[in-house]
């Protein structure tokens, strides 16, 4: 080892990424809502239902229906089960529950193809342009993903992990990606080194591209002729392990008579990373806290609170009895608020009745992020304002609630 | 992104820089998880990054920065074997080479998982020789691999980030 030089510790901390900003105030509200409107059906109002999804066994995740059409024409499908996501932006449908031949998007003549990263798979599959139907809006020419198909994906995306391109590993029809951003990947394009997006030249040949903004897998509703700058997931209280929990996706945020911000509190959230900070137990998750529909539970760090002992719920928390718990929740500039939540035994709550697939107190680990997943959503309306989009009470992208 | 313990303040974090030493070297070097850094040649190419290393008294910490903004940091004996792997970015960076033998049984105890109940969450595997948690979501994933039997004995699970 040869030492050259030595940096000064500011420098360290830097290369680092530590960060020493301030964990700032600690405002106090409780913000659970005790006067929640449930938004009834209407033009921009997509129904979602928390239940055990088209596989039967998933716990925490609100599904919903959109149509797909080849661009162009009336030649559509409706798809169901599709997982609403705050935490991803796209649409994806598993090539299983397609039926539509769409039109295939190219580079060079050559088909595209992308591969999504999740936490531990990824998603394989072509990219393809629909007009879609969504409730009472429409959009036309979206580039979605089709997960699954004949061609193999290359090392570079399937060194990932394991492919989540089947009902049985996806769990889902496909994920209706709705969360803060505009684009899947980034703006003004997405990188060939992000080993996202590639040109396939034959079925066993696929090379990674840079992707315009224009040509990645969009989030649907920024391309609504209205009601684009955002949505409004909105979900009932749920006292205890239910079936099925309905309510609705509202798109647009102070758009109609039906989606005003109202009196709820923004949090914005970074513009690069979609994360704002959470403290919980005296630790600060700065820039690694999120809100996200499509994570089934809370997830963070909690030494105190046993893991669950079998495969029947791995990563989820088993405490002896329910914890009653609470963190803070900061902007990234603004935004500063209490959050009441408790943890009950996972696997109490999954024995207790198999056909139960809401549950408003489940939650597991995690390393060094927090992770604010459905049951956050349980009783309270989640704005999702998208980057680049004007919305009231403050600068996209935001949460609010 | 990454964090402080709860607790640290700059003065901690000042008095454990010092004691580190923070030397820096631009070694060209880039092993997998449970190979030897003496014998395993870079590949900084592989993730078209720039890398620096970064010397503590019982271990060393190669950092990579690569091309689509995700950092990779892997903890190294003394005496040349990785031990840890830790990342954190927008992208995940190529599991396979950066777990190297561990790669295999990775992908087998991730798809233990899910059995009875499906579901999208955080992935923890903790196994007696190897543990993995990876994080996150599109644009912000972070991720750490360790042997806990290769662990430095000063070495806390929790600097490995």
């Amino acid at each position: 080892m040869k030492p050259l030089r030595c940096l000064g510790a500011f420098s360290v901390c830097a290369a680092f990424g530590f960060s020493l900003a301030c964990g700032g105030g600690s405002s106090s509200n409780s913000s659970s809502s005790s006067n929640q409107t449930i938004t009834p059906s209407g033009t921009n109002v997509l129904s979602i239902a928390v239940n055990s999804g088209p596989t039967g066994n998933y716990p925490d995740a609100a599904f919903a229906s959109v149509t797909v059409c080849i661009p162009g024409t009336s030649n559509c499908q409706a798809i169901n089960g599709l997982l609403v996501d705050t935490g991803s932006s796209g649409l994806r449908i598993l090539s299983s529950a397609l039926t539509l031949p769409l039109t295939q998007q190219t580079s060079n003549s050559n088909p595209v193809f992308e591969c999504l990263p999740f936490i531990s798979g990824y998603t394989w599959g072509p990219v393809q342009t629909a007009d879609l139907q969504i409730a009472g809006e429409t959009a036309s020419s979206v580039a979605i993903q089709v997960i699954g198909t004949s061609t193999t994906a290359p090392t570079s995306c399937s060194d990932n992990g394991t492919a989540d391109d089947t009902l049985s590993t996806l769990g889902t029809n496909g994920i209706l990606g709705v969360g803060l951003f505009a684009q899947d990947c980034g703006y003004p394009s997405c990188p060939a080194s992000a080993n996202l997006y590639y040109e396939c030249s034959s079925s066993t040949s696929c090379t990674p591209i840079t992707e315009t903004a224009a040509q990645e897998v969009t989030n649907p509703v920024a391309l609504f002729a209205t009601d684009n700058n955002g949505v409004i997931v909105e979900l009932p209280a749920a006292s205890g392990p239910e079936a099925t929990v309905t309510g609705s996706l509202v798109f647009g945020i102070g758009t109609q008579s039906n989606n005003a911000l109202g009196s709820a509190t923004v949090y914005n959230a970074d513009p690069s990373t979609g994360n704002f900070t959470t403290t919980f137990n005296g630790a600060d998750y700065n820039n690694a806290s999120f809100i996200d529909s499509g994570s089934n539970g809370y997830f963070f760090p909690d030494s105190s609170i046993p893991g669950c002992p079998t495969n029947i719920a791995v990563g989820f928390y088993c405490p002896n009895s329910t914890d009653n718990l609470s963190a803070t929740n900061q902007g990234i500039s603004v935004g500063s608020g209490m959050v009441n939540f408790s943890i009950a035994n996972a696997v109490t709550e999954f024995d207790d009745d198999p056909d139960d697939a809401a549950f408003p107190d489940l939650g597991g680990t995690a390393t060094n992020m927090f992770d604010w997943g459905l049951p956050f959503f349980f009783g309270r309306n989640v704005y999702v304002a998208i980057e680049g989009q004007s919305a009231p009470g403050g600068t996209a992208p935001y949460w609010a609630y | 992104m990454l964090k402080l313990q709860a607790g640290f303040t700059k003065s901690k974090i000042l008095a454990t820089l010092g004691v580190l030493g923070c030397l820096f070297a631009a070694l060209p070097l880039w092993a997998a998880l449970g190979g030897d850094a003496a014998t395993v040649q870079a590949d900084q190419v592989h993730l078209q990054g720039s890398l620096r290393t970064i010397a503590a008294q019982e271990y060393s910490v190669q950092e990579i920065q690569s091309a689509s903004g995700t950092t990779v940091r892997e903890y190294v004996t003394s005496s040349g074997k990785v031990f840890a792997v830790a990342w954190q970015g927008p992208w995940p960076p190529d599991l396979r080479q950066l777990l190297g033998s561990y790669f295999d049984p990775y992908i087998k105890a991730a798809r233990a998982q899910n059995s009875s109940r499906i579901g999208r969450r955080p992935l923890a595997i903790n196994q007696a020789g190897l543990v993995v948690q990876i994080e996150g979501h599109p644009r912000a994933y972070a991720g750490r691999a360790y042997v806990p039997n290769l662990l430095p004995s000063s070495m806390q699970v929790e600097a490995i980030r």
